[in-house]
């Protein structure tokens, strides 16, 4: 039985998918704790799997069907997957939980299809990352953005519009990928990340390999929305439904910067991102470019999810740049930085929707005097906007830790400067809305009458999540150190 | 020159397809017009794909005839220069079934816009929004 836990991974969501719309048709308030007890199957059996792999440290290979590689697909779990499962399907977890209150206020019509369409995009998130097959990868990736964009398409007004973009530079992206797969498998005959790993190295001097990688790296830039391609992604996740943001913005980015880890470290040896091609170079560039742009950006917002936004919009610089600096302690960084950036976002996109659930707005103005009406959703917010700026208990802290002194080693002073810029810029931003919070205006705010709108506490299913995210916020923090040498110290490719 | 081009003209009107299809998602205002390109965009690879299945010299469908007769075991023997590649088909299948899944939400959400805003043209819904 134990034997099948990693497909199981997969198929748990996907099944209970198909069954959620024949369950919501006979009774519309069994879908909740369905999908409750599909996503805690799911995360009991990834949390088994990482346990396995750190136990074991081998990597678990699953013969789909028992065909063998490299004809059939494989799903292979190491130690960067086994971590990402948990990341994954521990959010998908939370965000169910967080979402009922939600959207039975957000969306207008069943709530059946969007639990439906949820549990697909969990499916998708987690198959990218399972999954051992370049063309099973793209299949996967498309599902997920299929699903993300009619997650988005139910929010508010405008949603449908900023979806429609999305889709039209999601399609963009992973094309290009599967231009990407194409090229390789022209060369190779090969789908298989394994077997590829073993054909490549002899034809890196090839053009065609040249072409398979550009294709890869823009296609997965759309998808991760690195600096110049980030325009879908601040439309997009502000006016998706508070659950859907909180589902795809701390998942979706990052399981592409994972794609990409994977592309340039295992599919690729890498060396030719570091030694062929000027790749890392220019990475650390773009990592900085979107640094800054994503930071000064998010100080220039008014609305609190669209700010959040441009915050993700940094982060992914983070993960870019650190990639590029291509030490092992930058990517420790990286990797380290998945996890954390994963759950800041989550905890930042929560609260957003606590706000936008009590005051129907998410602008920064909407924060007044909040942290008197709702002070536990407040502490958690407050707990996770440390972790963003970088303060020590806190995870985000460990993680840019690690970012500048990989960068130190290999003397990217710039890339150090735009990490302390950004960290600088996010303290402003922060602490910007506690003053609003704190109601230190109240003399501009009285004259409107606003005042007499009562807001309480959030729900208890809303806010039980959310302290949950702020304390693992703590907890990575203070535990980095073991999660650090038991599983990310294994998934830091060898340099 | 034109033997270059003339003898891989299927890649020739891949890359022409593709960048009619993303000259379209790009350029052109209305909203169906943007779902027409990406439908040609991704038509566009299949055709790379299925190029790149073919194989020049008379190769045919991979249809063992016979396989299961009474001829005899060593005339079955399959020489793969013979036979075209099937698997680049097969993926464009599933690529197939991503596009008309792709196609689907799309018109939904385009469906949904029109109902809003009343219009399919890009400038007016900006317009609407602001």
């Amino acid at each position: 039985m134990t034997d099948q836990f990693p497909v199981l991974i997969i198929i748990i969501p996907l099944i209970f998918a198909v069954i959620t719309p024949l369950l919501g048709w006979w009774r519309e308030n069994l879908c909740y704790p369905w999908v409750i007890l599909s996503l805690a199957l799911c995360m009991l059996c990834s949390i088994f799997v990482l346990g396995r792999v750190i136990d074991t440290g081998v990597v678990i290979h699953y013969y789909l069907g028992s065909w063998a590689p490299p004809w059939g697909i494989e799903l292979v779990i190491d130690h960067l997957n086994a971590l990402m499962l948990v990341i994954i399907s521990t959010t998908a977890l939370i965000v169910a939980v967080y979402s009922k209150r939600s959207i039975t206020q957000e969306i207008d019509g069943s709530i059946v299809y969007f639990y439906t369409v949820f549990l697909l995009q969990v499916t998708g998130f987690l198959g990218i990352v399972i999954t051992g097959d370049m063309f099973n990868l793209y299949v996967f990736l498309e599902i997920t953005s299929l699903t993300g964009y009619a997650l988005i398409a139910a929010g508010e007004d405008g949603a449908p519009f900023a979806s429609f973009r999305y889709m039209i530079m999601g399609t963009i992206g992973a094309c290009f990928y599967l231009l990407g797969v194409g090229y390789l498998y022209i060369v190779t005959g090969s789908l298989n990340i394994a077997d590829l790993a073993r054909l490549l190295p002899d034809l890196y001097g090839s053009r065609v390999i040249l072409v398979a990688f550009a294709f890869f790296f823009v296609g997965i830039a759309i998808k991760m929305a690195l600096f110049p391609l980030h325009t879908w992604l601040p439309d997009a996740y502000t006016k998706a439904p508070s659950a859907a943001s909180a589902l795809i913005a701390p998942l979706m980015t990052k399981v592409a910067v994972y794609v990409m880890l994977r592309i340039m470290f295992t599919v690729f040896n890498p060396s030719l991102s570091i030694e062929i091609l000027p790749v890392t170079d220019i990475m650390v560039w773009l990592g900085i470019a979107a640094i800054v742009a994503g930071a000064v950006m998010a100080l220039a917002q008014t609305d609190f999810k669209r700010m959040c936004c441009y915050i993700v919009v940094a982060e992914i610089g983070y993960m870019v740049g650190g990639t590029g600096i291509a030490n092992s302690v930058a990517i420790k960084g990286v990797i380290l930085h998945i996890l954390n950036d994963a759950i800041m976002t989550l905890g930042m996109f929560v609260v957003a929707g606590i706000v936008y659930y009590q005051t129907k707005g998410h602008n920064l103005t909407d924060f007044r005097d909040l942290f008197k009406k709702m002070p536990y959703t407040m502490a958690a917010f407050v707990v996770t906007a440390l972790s963003i700026i970088g303060v020590p208990p806190t995870c985000g802290f460990f993680s840019k830790w690690y970012l500048i002194q990989g960068a130190i080693i290999s003397n990217c002073w710039a890339f150090v400067a735009a990490l302390l810029l950004s960290s600088l810029i996010n303290i402003i931003l922060f602490f910007r809305i506690f003053e609003i919070g704190y109601g230190f205006h109240e003399t501009h705010g009285h004259g409107h009458g606003h005042e007499t709108v009562l807001i309480s506490e959030a729900p208890m299913s809303m806010l039980i999540p959310t302290i949950i995210t702020a304390i693992g916020i703590m907890l990575i923090g203070i535990y980095n150190q073991p999660i650090l040498n038991n599983i990310i110290q294994f998934a830091v490719p060898k340099l | 020159m034109l033997d270059f081009i003339i003898g891989k003209y299927n890649y020739w009107i891949y890359i022409i397809l593709m960048m009619i299809g993303f000259y379209a998602m790009i350029g052109k205002k209305n909203l169906v017009k943007k779902i027409i390109g990406m439908n040609i965009f991704q038509t566009a690879i299949i055709l790379f794909y299925i190029s790149t299945a073919y194989k020049k010299g008379g190769a045919t469908l991979p249809i063992i005839v016979h396989a299961h007769g009474h001829s005899g075991h060593t005339s079955h023997a399959i020489e793969a220069s013979s036979y075209i590649n099937p698997l680049p088909h097969v993926l464009m299948l599933t690529a197939i079934v991503v596009m008309v899944a792709t196609l689907g939400v799309a018109l939904a959400i385009v469906l949904k816009i029109y109902r809003r805003y009343n219009t399919l043209e890009e400038d007016e819904i900006l317009k609407a929004i602001k």
